[in-house]
């Protein structure tokens, strides 16, 4: 739908950009500033060029954070699409248990993510936390804080847990918006519950899944306060992702030509991948 | 193809139904002769979908059973029954091809190779789908995808009875033509027990060999299209069917007389005097504008061009009354005189037709 | 007041929905838009709301340039296929929105709803919400709303399409009355001729995004200036056929001869087109320039008191429309009678060149 043009508009819209541009547009300047340059003690500055981009491209720490992070959000978003289809395909369509079920599915979303992180830190732990002190009684030997295996496992299950509401209430919206007369149609062709799922739930849920898995992987990608507050990034580097990494270089080692350099590339990966989403969301539109 | 009977069949949507409001569908007795061409005709809310949802098993009736070839289905699901169903909405798998769609339900019932191809091809060919068979099925027109929900029931060998419910709602006017007559053909072809539920009286008519009219839950009349038209057992089946419907004016009939708003028109049967509310109706076909003089006088309000004819609307008194006029008729003024062909009107009692004697 | 749109262009992406449209609207007047479905009609409406803006072209309300003026400031009503109320609102409340939002006192408010509801006959459902009344009470709701707002311009698109068939009549007869009495102009869109006849007023004829003709509806109907035109408005479709012209005969497809009376006299030597509709295909013979050609059935369509016969002749497809019942079996030969005076000639390039003589309208 067209827009028509109106020159009053801009004036409404003007105190916005100021404020935009005073917390956004001048911070991100300082940021493409600072890693350009070289900075000794605090004030002095030396224009570097590339330097920084380079020698974050090349390190081995820089590698090492992409890959963890590439594993955690390759994991967490083949856990969490199917389990949350799942979840949503065996919800209720009608009848009272529909608003007890989608206010069970929205509790874990609205938890403030440190408190989340705080939540399974203390469940886990192996001395009186509920999970902790299951799995251990059962015998195998788990401690998050020192094994790299339970940490891994510990961020994982928090993350599903925290996150697949937001898929489920997705998939089960598309899933509403199928007419009844799909699912009559497949009865009288004789269709088996496999095939109804496969050849109309699927295809009817296409966009919405697009976007649930879009916004997991970005959401993913970004992700520091959970992690961050569950194992701190440990034990050792186990679990720091590329976010957690980024803040201990910047703060930690008040490097910051190389955290403003990171900085830049971290958002130019997220920056393609929403270019991803708007293409392929646009492209399907088209197509359908 | 099957004979189905539908036995003290009752549907109420609701959990503990008491009074006769809460039944979408009351009690009927009903049998469709195997093969035979059906319309359920009737306004919104007079039970015909629920009706066909019973009969295609994806309601569970309230009370009574359905009987295929004397067989108790009641308790069996759809794909038990053997039927097809055309919604009225186009149903088709979008992931798949027209081949496929076509294809599916006999996929589904372990069919494949040869049979299932040469099957595909012969129901593709039958609805004009086969230059179409390779394309993506939800890239076709509503027309097609309706043909091919059309060829899904067709295809399967064996099909107890086709049910569609008001297939032709999204068809563009031009194109309901074709499929309608198409339909009628496949009838012709396939010979299997069809059955059609719509609100559109000309899709029914056109359509089926015995319509059945209902209304609030319940069957008013079942009849040839012929019959509905020329004997009409109720005012609603003389109001529903006919475009427009049948004029009915209150009356008080004696003898082989009716007199209606003080003017006498004659009838051409013998009728008890009665205190029951008396209704004569005739169809505006059969109503004939004359010179003013020449019979019950009456002020013409408006005439309405409809192209193949007119429609002159007119009052006899205070009751309007419409009339149909031939398209060359030059008509002027506003005042005229109409004329009833006593063959063709009936006298109802409480809504009800009453036969005099001759 | 006048709505005029003069050379109207609406392009989305490679699609042309509406070409080059000029068209004059008085005030008064119950315009008809008759079209297929995606001809075209609801983009034209929407453009002449002001809810999309067209690619080329200009929109003049009583001379004055519109075609940038968002909706909001028109004075435009719209009433939709889908009834569309807003369901936690009463009947009452529904009505009384486009006032409410306008800051009309109370007192006026009342009045005017209440005025609209009874000439809607409304007047005994005010209290309930939309979705306890029937299909045609919602439309009504909805025409009410559309109506109380006393817009100069009402549109509305297939309002009747998603009403029982019988209810589709008995409002479509309220509605001249309706549209006479607020004095807008009004447009309303529709895909089936015989609501256009119904309505009367005039009819635009719209065919891919192109109106070929506008002009009192039953003009249009009896003299289409195009064969286009003539399949919009014709139901059933009409029947057509190539002929050749000469000496004083038009030549038949298969041999037969007819003579070239009534539109077909005076036309030169040549190949036309004549197109004839379902009631002029005749099983009796009708008059005595009429020639009798033998079809073969197809199928045989009866509606109580008329028959639709589909035949083949020369493998062209025809519809008769007969009085009475005729019950013939597919593959049966037939009998049909054809009559130079009922006929339309078309030339190569579609346009009308003779129309039947009828009766002056009357």
């Amino acid at each position: 739908m067209d827009k028509t043009v109106n020159n009053r508009a801009w004036f409404m819209v003007l105190p916005v950009l100021v404020v935009m541009a005073f917390n956004a547009v001048i911070p991100l300047m300082t940021v493409v500033n600072y890693s350009v340059q070289e900075s000794f003690a605090g004030n002095v500055f030396f224009f570097e060029g590339t330097k920084w981009f380079e020698q974050v491209l090349h390190s081995d720490r820089f590698h090492a954070s992409l890959l963890r992070q590439l594993i955690f959000t390759g994991t967490i978003l083949a856990i969490e699409i199917p389990l949350g289809v799942a979840i949503a395909l065996a919800m209720p369509r009608k009848g009272p248990w529909v608003s007890v079920c989608l206010v069970l599915m929205a509790l874990p979303l609205l938890i403030p993510w440190n408190v989340v992180g705080a939540i399974w830190n203390i469940f886990a732990l192996p001395s009186f936390g509920l999970l902790g002190r299951a799995i251990n009684g059962l015998g195998i030997s788990y401690n998050f804080t020192r094994d790299v295996g339970a940490a891994w496992f510990t961020l994982i299950l928090m993350d599903v847990w925290h996150w697949t509401s937001l898929v489920v209430l997705l998939a089960y919206a598309g899933l509403m918006a199928i007419p009844d007369a799909y699912y009559q149609a497949a009865k009288i062709d004789g269709a088996s519950r496999w095939s109804v799922f496969r050849f109309i739930q699927l295809p009817k849920m296409r966009r919405v899944l697009t976007i649930a898995v879009l916004l997991r992987l970005m959401d993913s990608f970004m992700i520091y306060t959970e992690p961050f507050v569950l194992t701190g990034g440990g034990p050792g580097n186990a679990t720091t992702l590329l976010s957690i990494d980024l803040v201990k270089i910047a703060l930690g080692q008040f490097d910051l030509g190389p955290a403003a350099a990171m900085s830049l590339i971290y958002f130019l990966m997220v920056l393609a991948m929403s270019w991803v989403f708007y293409t392929v969301m646009t492209r399907d539109e088209a197509r359908a | 193809m099957a004979r189905i009977d539908l036995v003290n069949l009752a549907h109420s949507y609701g959990t503990r139904p008491r009074a006769d409001g809460d039944y979408a569908l009351k009690t009927i007795d009903l049998s469709f002769k195997a093969g035979g061409a059906y319309a359920l005709l009737g306004p919104s809310g007079c039970g015909k979908t629920t009706l066909l949802n019973l009969m295609s098993g994806l309601l569970t009736p309230t009370q009574g059973s359905i009987l295929f070839d004397g067989v108790d289905v009641t308790e069996r699901t759809s794909e038990e029954r053997n039927i097809a169903q055309v919604f009225q909405f186009p149903v088709v798998y979008d992931t798949m091809t027209v081949y496929d769609n076509l294809a599916f339900p006999l996929r589904n019932r372990g069919v494949s190779g040869e049979a299932l191809d040469s099957r595909v091809r012969k129901i593709a060919d039958m609805l004009g789908l086969t230059a179409s068979l390779n394309q993506p099925a939800r890239r076709l027109t509503a027309d097609a995808k309706q043909k091919i929900s059309l060829g899904r029931g067709l295809v399967r060998p064996s099909v107890s009875a086709m049910l569609f419910d008001e297939p032709l709602t999204v068809i563009d006017p031009q194109l309901k033509w074709q499929l309608r007559s198409q339909l009628k053909q496949l009838h012709r072809q396939v010979a299997t027990t069809m059955i059609y539920v719509t609100h559109d009286q000309t899709e029914a008519l056109t359509f089926a060999d015995t319509v059945i009219v209902m209304f609030d839950g319940r069957i008013v009349q079942i009849g040839t299209p012929e019959e509905l038209f020329e004997r009409p057992n109720h005012t609603f089946v003389g109001y529903f069917i006919g475009s427009p419907g049948m004029n009915v004016l209150p009356a008080a009939v004696e003898g082989a007389v009716a007199v209606v708003a003080g003017h006498s028109i004659p009838l051409d049967r013998q009728y008890e005097k009665s205190s029951a509310k008396t209704e004569i109706g005739i169809r505006p076909e059969f109503v004939h504008l004359a010179e003013s003089g020449q019979g019950v006088p009456v002020r013409i309000k408006r005439i309405d061009d409809v192209g193949r004819y007119k429609l002159a609307r007119v009052t006899l008194g205070t009751l309007p009354l419409n009339v149909m006029v031939g398209e060359d008729a030059k008509l002027s003024g506003d005042t005229g005189s109409v004329q009833f062909d006593p063959r063709r009107l009936h006298v109802y009692r409480d809504g009800e037709l009453v036969d005099g004697r001759v | 007041m006048t709505l005029e749109l003069r050379n109207v262009t609406k392009r989305v992406e490679s699609e042309t929905h509406v070409a080059g449209v000029s068209l004059t609207l008085e005030r008064g007047g119950l315009n008809v838009l008759l079209g297929a479905t995606l001809s075209g009609k609801t983009t034209l409406l929407r453009l002449m709301a002001g809810l999309d803006v067209p690619t080329e072209g200009k929109i003049l309300v009583d001379g004055h340039d519109v075609t940038g003026t968002p909706v909001r400031r028109r004075s435009v009503a719209m009433v939709y296929q889908q009834f569309i109320n807003y369901p936690n609102f009463t009947v009452y409340e529904n009505i009384a929105s486009p006032l409410r939002v306008a800051g009309i006192a109370k007192a006026e408010i009342d009045r005017r709803v209440r005025e609209s509801a009874a000439l809607m006959r409304l007047d005994r459902y005010l209290d309930r919400k939309p979705l306890e009344l029937s299909g045609g009470q919602q439309q009504r709701t909805a025409l009410a709303r559309a109506v109380v707002k006393r817009a100069d311009l009402l549109l509305l698109d297939e309002p009747l399409a998603n009403l029982d068939y019988k209810l589709r009549e008995e409002l479509r007869e309220e509605l001249p009355k309706l549209f006479a009495e607020i004095g807008a102009i009004t447009v309303y869109a529709t895909a089936e001729p015989s609501d256009a006849l119904l309505l009367g007023g005039n009819t635009a004829t719209l065919s891919k995004g192109k109106i070929t003709q506008f002009g009192p509806t039953i003009e249009v109907y009896r003299r289409p200036s195009d064969r286009e035109t003539a399949e919009v408005f014709s139901d059933p479709p009409m029947n057509f056929m190539a002929v050749h012209i000469a000496g004083g005969k038009a030549h038949l497809p298969g041999g037969a001869v007819l003579p070239a009376r009534g539109p077909l006299a005076a036309l030169a030597d040549g190949d036309i087109t004549l197109g004839f509709r379902a009631n002029h295909l005749y099983l009796r013979q009708p008059g005595t320039d009429a020639i009798a050609v033998t079809a073969k059935v197809a199928i045989v369509e009866i509606t109580g008191s008329e028959s639709y016969v589909h035949t083949i002749f020369e493998g062209m497809r025809w519809v008769a429309l007969a009085h009475g019942i005729h019950e013939l079996s597919p593959g049966a030969p037939v009998e049909l009678h054809l009559d130079p005076h009922r006929m339309f000639v078309f030339g190569h390039d579609g346009r009308l060149i003779a129309a039947p003589n009828f009766a002056a309208a009357a």
